[in-house]
């Protein structure tokens, strides 16, 4: 199985541990993991914000560097929810039949991680060590948009040492929701306020998610009132192992947050 | 210089028009939320009330094991009704004639609303009792009648509350639910002549007081107005569900009855009801069956209203069918649970949205109805988190409707300017740097010049500059990596870059 890393805009430019660590957990249970460099970004930001013919060299992009992989895996629900949900709308409103059918091929084997782990290797046991106390928060994309329902769930329960512990009203939006974050900020930032509050509540070191856009919003938010407590993006839990666990960076943001295969560096 | 218009091209039929009517506010979305989340009152009793209705909601949902199999045949009953409405509109104007009532056509606010003041002057009536209704809030009846000496009172108690505050409604099925008891013992207080001064803020109090205001009006009008949950095309049945009582006094007392019915509120047999009976209540107020559903059929000689007017509003509806991405607003029941479950709305409240129809469905239905460029920022009023789309008991994709008008916001722009928007320039940009992997590279190279910026706390706290500051004004933001994951990834794989 030739297996392909969409790594994700945002997670190249800010968040290079994640996609380490996906790189990492993906290794350590056997598969090789490409990562074909011509790819970018998969045009949500474009869609969302109403520039959908500006999303579609992007669109046509993702469907010819990905088509000749078996699976495509992303740290991201939310890109995810984007390839399978939009790529064949924006075709469909600007390209060619055979673009349709292309982006609907290349959706079909693109897998969020806890998707990939869970439903194609089969695994819920990843052999990760993670000793602290971590709450869950469901990104929006990942439980509406691909129904990941509790895989990941499933994932953290196995993970050696770790403490999990229930996110009250974990069904809420963080308020993230792209350029929603900015053209709305105070409505935004009311919902921001609340996610932090019950992410407080459960006295976790941590609150992990599958996507780095809400992680971002909901560290950032956590940062700005030094509120002692951080954000951690589920490959990089599930990358860790007690030879080479986490080490907890100086940053507030995970940006600096080491794991994955060069962890102990 | 507009197309030529040939013979056989329809044209693209009007939005509901300016100047009259409850569908546009006065502000954008993002000015008029910032004033509500101030108000901490507002947001208490807003986060109190939604809760309480979604828990309800969410067990009396969870009892039926069909529920899936519910929503799917209300949604497939209403894409099949609007894709045929002409023939069953004309059916349900046959039916309603041969019963007797009156069936009226108002392509507009303005036509509803003359339509109603006529018969109220025939009838030489000075004051009519309501019966809740969307659409008469839609087209500004209230005010319409008021400005011709016609005092239309609302007997739902809400309403009443909202129509004695000189406020405006801000929730699809509990217009008041921005007040709380204290607010309402005051308004009674200032606003109803037989009120109690010892009247207290207890519940079965204030509805006590309310009632006792409303009986004497039930008995002396002469005219009621209702709107309508649904009109049933093969019987010309129309129908209101409600849980107080009000409505049925409305429909039955009074000599001369008229409702205003939005198109679109049409299902074409008796049997569906089956279905729809079902999702409302539970999907409205959580209930499983609402107390009161009245029905009636034209005129019945000696019983009821013996004066029977409908008037089927149009008000943009057709513009709204006309738009194959977003017509499915138009399958809307009217039940708020979106609303109820909507973040952005549990936290903003009604008034923000400006429109009579507020939350994710009005996010949708206002600048549908209105034409974009009225209410532009609405669209953008949400996190696309998809809270509405799960609980929608007709299965509206709000979310998809949401970025299709952000789309059709963007393209009518871009089509009356010369000048691209600053946004629409920078996602050009985007798109440009996006496309091609080396422009990529370099762009995210560059992106480390922030780490200057996160140089002390190793995040980056508040910029005060446009934009970045409506994201750093509350939350820190990443200082970007020493070295991007493409980067990382070449130097251990020696790939080429």
């Amino acid at each position: 199985m030739r297996t392909a890393l969409f790594i994700t805009c945002l997670a190249d430019a800010l968040f290079p541990e994640v996609g380490k660590a996906t790189v990492g957990v993906l290794e350590r249970l056997g598969q090789t993991v490409e990562f074909p460099s011509e790819q970018t970004c998969c045009g949500q930001m474009h869609v969302n914000t109403g520039y959908q013919k500006q999303a579609l060299p992007l669109v046509e992009r993702f469907a010819e560097v990905f088509a000749p992989y078996d699976a495509i895996v992303a740290p991201s629900g939310s890109c995810v929810g984007s390839v399978r949900h939009q790529h064949a709308m924006i075709a469909k409103r600007f390209g060619s039949p055979e673009l349709v059918e292309q982006v609907e091929s290349v959706a079909a084997k693109t897998y969020e991680l806890s998707e990939f782990l869970v439903d194609v290797l089969g695994v819920t046991d990843v052999g990760a060590y993670f000793p602290h106390r971590v709450t869950y928060h469901p990104t929006c994309h990942s439980m509406r948009m691909l129904r990941v329902g509790d895989k990941p769930i499933k994932l953290l329960q196995a993970v050696e040492a770790l403490d999990l512990v229930e996110l009250p009203a974990a069904d809420q939006c963080c308020g993230f929701g792209g350029t929603f974050a900015i053209k709305n900020s105070d409505t935004s930032t009311a919902m921001l306020a609340d996610k932090m509050r019950n992410v407080l509540d459960t006295g976790a070191e941590m609150c992990t998610a599958g996507d780095s856009s809400c992680l971002m919003h909901i560290g950032g938010g956590l940062s700005r009132i030094r509120a002692g407590a951080k954000t951690v993006h589920l490959a990089q839990i599930l990358a860790a192992t007690r030879e080479r666990p986490m080490v907890l960076g100086r940053a507030e943001q995970q940006a600096e947050v080491h794991a994955g295969p060069e962890a102990v560096l | 210089m507009s197309t030529p218009v040939m013979l056989g091209i329809p044209e693209i039929p009007p939005p509901a028009p300016r100047g009259v009517g409850n569908l546009r506010g006065e502000e954008k979305f993002p000015n008029a939320a910032r004033r509500a989340l101030a108000d901490t009152q507002l947001r208490r009793n807003l986060g109190n009330a939604t809760t309480t209705i979604r828990t309800k909601r969410a067990q009396v949902v969870a009892e039926l094991p069909d529920w899936e199999e519910l929503r799917e045949a209300g949604r497939q009953l209403k894409v099949h009704t609007m894709a045929h409405l002409p023939g069953y509109l004309e059916q349900l104007e046959l039916a309603v004639t041969a019963r007797g009532g009156v069936v009226h056509w108002a392509r507009d606010a303005n036509e509803a609303n003359a339509i109603v003041i006529e018969l109220a002057r025939a009838k030489g009536v000075d004051e009519v009792v309501k019966v809740k209704s969307m659409a008469t809030q839609e087209i500004g009846l209230n005010e319409a009648l008021e400005a011709v000496g016609v005092a239309a009172l609302e007997t739902d108690l809400a309403e009443l509350i909202v129509q004695l505050g000189h406020d405006k409604p801000s929730h699809i099925l509990v217009p008041a639910i921005h007040r709380n008891r204290a607010e309402i013992r005051e308004i009674f207080l200032r606003e109803m002549a037989d009120a109690d001064p010892a009247l207290t803020d207890e519940p079965a109090a204030l509805a006590g007081a309310a009632r006792q205001h409303l009986r004497r009006k039930f008995l002396s009008a002469k005219m009621a107005i209702s709107g309508a949950n649904f009109g049933i095309a093969e019987t010309g049945t129309l129908g209101v569900v409600e849980s107080e009582g009000n409505g049925r006094m409305c429909l039955t007392l009074p000599e001369t009855l008229i409702t205003i019915m939005g198109i679109e509120k049409l299902v074409p047999r008796w049997q569906d009801l089956e279905v729809f009976l079902q999702l409302l209540p539970r999907s409205s107020t959580g209930e499983r069956m609402n107390p009161y559903t009245s029905m009636w059929t034209g005129v019945t000689p000696g019983d009821g209203p013996q004066e029977f007017h409908l008037i089927l509003l149009d008000n943009g509806r057709t513009a709204v069918l006309s738009d194959s991405e977003g017509r499915d607003a138009l399958n809307c029941i009217r039940c708020s649970a979106c609303l109820n479950v909507c973040p952005v709305y549990e936290r903003t409240g009604g008034h923000a949205y400006g429109s009579v129809y507020p939350g994710p469905i009005g996010a949708i239905l206002s600048p549908l109805l209105t034409g974009i460029e009225d209410n532009a920022s609405l669209p953008y009023a949400s996190s696309l988190c998809g809270a509405c789309y799960d609980v929608c008991p007709v299965k509206i994709n709000i979310p998809e409707i949401l970025v299709h008008l952000r789309a059709k916001h963007t393209e009518t722009y871009a089509a009356e300017h010369r000048v691209p928007s600053a946004e629409a320039a920078a996602m050009t940009a985007a798109a440009w740097v996006m496309g091609n992997p080396k422009r990529w590279t370099l762009a995210l190279r560059s992106g480390r010049l922030g780490r200057i910026l996160g140089r002390k706390r190793d995040v980056i706290g508040d910029v005060p500059l446009p934009l970045a500051k409506q994201w750093t004004d509350a939350r820190d933001f990443a200082r970007p990596p020493k070295q991007t994951f493409r980067d990382w990834w070449a130097a251990e794989h020696g790939a080429e870059q």
